[in-house]
């Protein structure tokens, strides 16, 4: 009996150090958003929304997460079509070299941000393309697509084929078979890959910051705003991103989740 | 006849074409760039192309340039290493102590920092770790310590900002690993005699080791490729590769010598591959 309740104490003194360890940044970063003096440190002299009104009038910031936005969104559509239409092909077709199409669509998987981002820095230097959020959403799309792919390959069962041909006999063509059967059956790991492509795309740097130049998603932006050093207007503006990215967890929490349960 | 074959063979491979051809154009293409970029060099605002491997023998040449790759992988190697210690207890506790209904939201809520931004969260902890950050100053006003401690601008915040990331995702998918464990494994054990830490050693860590490793895997391919992390939270004391890497592009638009150093960041990548290689297998359910 005693060994059990020590065991109940270590375990919950464990897992309440850990969380704490795991929300101290969050904390910190959310109580110093309401500061009301220059510097995010104690003592805490609040609660004020001055700092939240400062972002919310600094236009380049708001700018910065509509183009973060826009890139995100066309990013991973983009990402979940090619994703979804190769793991169709090499789920469901013989191909030669499989092995080494699936392996070479996985590569950029293993290979660091920084590493596709110079890479694609010399590139679009060499071919005397500007950068632009065209060029983010590139790099964008080619550490995604490896990522939907994956994902939506590994729930391609067997099991799906048969309803598949059933649609041919009955006389659907490639395409219709493409689109109103194996998509739909698909849909909750393609929603899942798109959200996480979305999540992925929304948060990144490196990328956005090596092939930007005048129109900056928000990671770089922020990244500008921390040059100044601590503020808590810094604090209030990652607050914020930090609702609207548990906004969109609820969002494909809701869309995906539900959906599962159903089917 | 022949008409038709060829029908099906595009067929075929109109759907992976896509993907395909985007992966060869903005990932072979450009990392072909990056090698041939790597043998040539820029000589007095210039890039010639100079054919020769000096940007990787001078990389051998240069202490500091050393120093930065031994501290990436000093620092990936201990990340790694801790957060994996600290996360699988947690893991566990959750999948094995807290009762079922209450899991998702104990997962949910391990998880939930990790949508911060991923640059405000470094921030977030220069917050906790600066000088008059909230560690200090709680240490300094209980008592403990008279000077503040300079954990920020060294190696030591670089690594607490790391494992906080990854204690998260390692949570993440140790739990997901626990639970795919028939309850039958541990209950066979405890039919044979075996007391609740021999179960552990010699049959549930066994079986969730591939699980662990993957995530090990990614913890340190992450780790070493990552910028902002030692950037904001190491500062510019010791620098780690991503670093000096991104201090040629900026400071001096020197793309061959920033080439050469990502390529050896790449083949270190490679090397922790081919060391996990035999756990990481992809497959098709």
């Amino acid at each position: 009996m005693a060994r059990r309740y020590i065991q109940t104490t270590l375990t919950t003194v464990y897992a309440a150090l850990l969380y704490g360890f795991i929300f101290l940044p969050v904390g910190v970063l959310v109580l110093f958003s309401f500061q009301d003096s220059r510097l995010p440190i104690m003592p805490f002299k609040g609660p004020t929304l001055k700092w939240y009104e400062a972002v919310l009038a600094d236009s380049r910031l708001i700018e910065s997460m509509v183009n973060s936005l826009i890139v995100a969104v066309s990013s991973s559509l983009l990402s979940v079509v090619l994703g979804f239409l190769a793991a169709y092909a090499l789920a469901r077709f013989y191909l030669p070299g499989k092995g080494w199409q699936r392996a070479l669509l996985t590569a950029p998987l293993t290979v660091s941000y920084l590493i596709i981002a110079l890479g694609l820095m010399i590139l679009f230097n060499a071919l005397g393309v500007s950068r632009s959020l065209w060029t983010i959403g590139v790099g964008h799309v080619v550490i995604n697509t490896p990522l939907c792919f994956a994902i939506i390959y590994s729930q391609m069962g067997d099991h799906q084929i048969n309803i598949e041909r059933a649609a041919r006999d009955l006389g659907a063509t490639e395409w219709q078979t493409l689109l109103l059967i194996t998509a739909p059956m698909m849909l909750p790991s393609i929603l899942a890959s798109f959200f996480l492509a979305m999540t992925f795309s929304w948060d990144e740097f490196i990328i956005a910051f090596l092939l930007s130049r005048f129109d900056v998603t928000l990671p770089v932006e922020i990244w500008g705003l921390l040059r100044s050093g601590l503020s808590p207007k810094t604090n209030a503006a990652g607050s914020l991103v930090f609702l609207i990215s548990i906004g969109l967890l609820i969002l494909a929490e809701l869309m995906v989740f539900r959906r599962m349960k159903k089917t | 006849m022949n008409h038709t074959r060829l029908e099906t063979r595009w067929q075929r491979w109109r759907f992976v074409l896509p993907a395909l051809l985007w992966t060869v154009a903005f990932f072979v293409v450009p990392f072909v760039f990056m090698v041939v970029m790597s043998l040539w060099h820029r000589i007095g605002g210039k890039i010639v192309a100079t054919w020769n491997l000096d940007n990787y023998s001078n990389f051998f040449a240069k202490p500091h340039l050393i120093k930065a790759l031994l501290n990436s992988i000093e620092i990936s190697l201990s990340v790694t290493v801790i957060s994996l210690l600290l996360a699988y207890p947690l893991a566990w506790i959750i999948a094995e102590r807290v009762p079922v209904r209450w899991q998702r939201t104990a997962l949910i809520l391990a998880v939930l920092p990790f949508w911060t931004s991923y640059v405000v969260r470094s921030y977030a902890w220069l917050l906790v770790l600066a000088k008059q950050g909230i560690v200090n100053t709680f240490l300094l006003d209980t008592g403990i310590i008279v000077e503040p401690l300079a954990i920020a601008s060294s190696r030591y915040a670089t690594v607490i900002g790391f494992v906080h990331f990854f204690v998260m995702l390692l949570t993440l998918t140790i739990y997901a690993n626990l639970k795919q464990l028939s309850p039958n494994y541990a209950r066979a054990a405890a039919d044979l005699g075996a007391g609740p830490w021999r179960t552990f050693w010699h049959v549930i860590l066994p079986l969730t080791l591939p699980g662990i490793m993957v995530g090990a895997f990614l913890t340190f391919v992450l780790c070493i490729g990552d910028y902002i992390t030692p950037k904001i939270l190491g500062g510019s004391n010791e620098l780690v590769l991503p670093q000096v890497i991104m201090l040629q592009i900026g400071r001096r638009a020197d793309f061959p010598n920033a080439a050469a150093l990502s390529i050896l960041l790449m083949m270190v990548v490679t090397l922790a591959y081919v060391v996990c290689a035999r756990w990481l297998k992809m497959e098709r359910t």
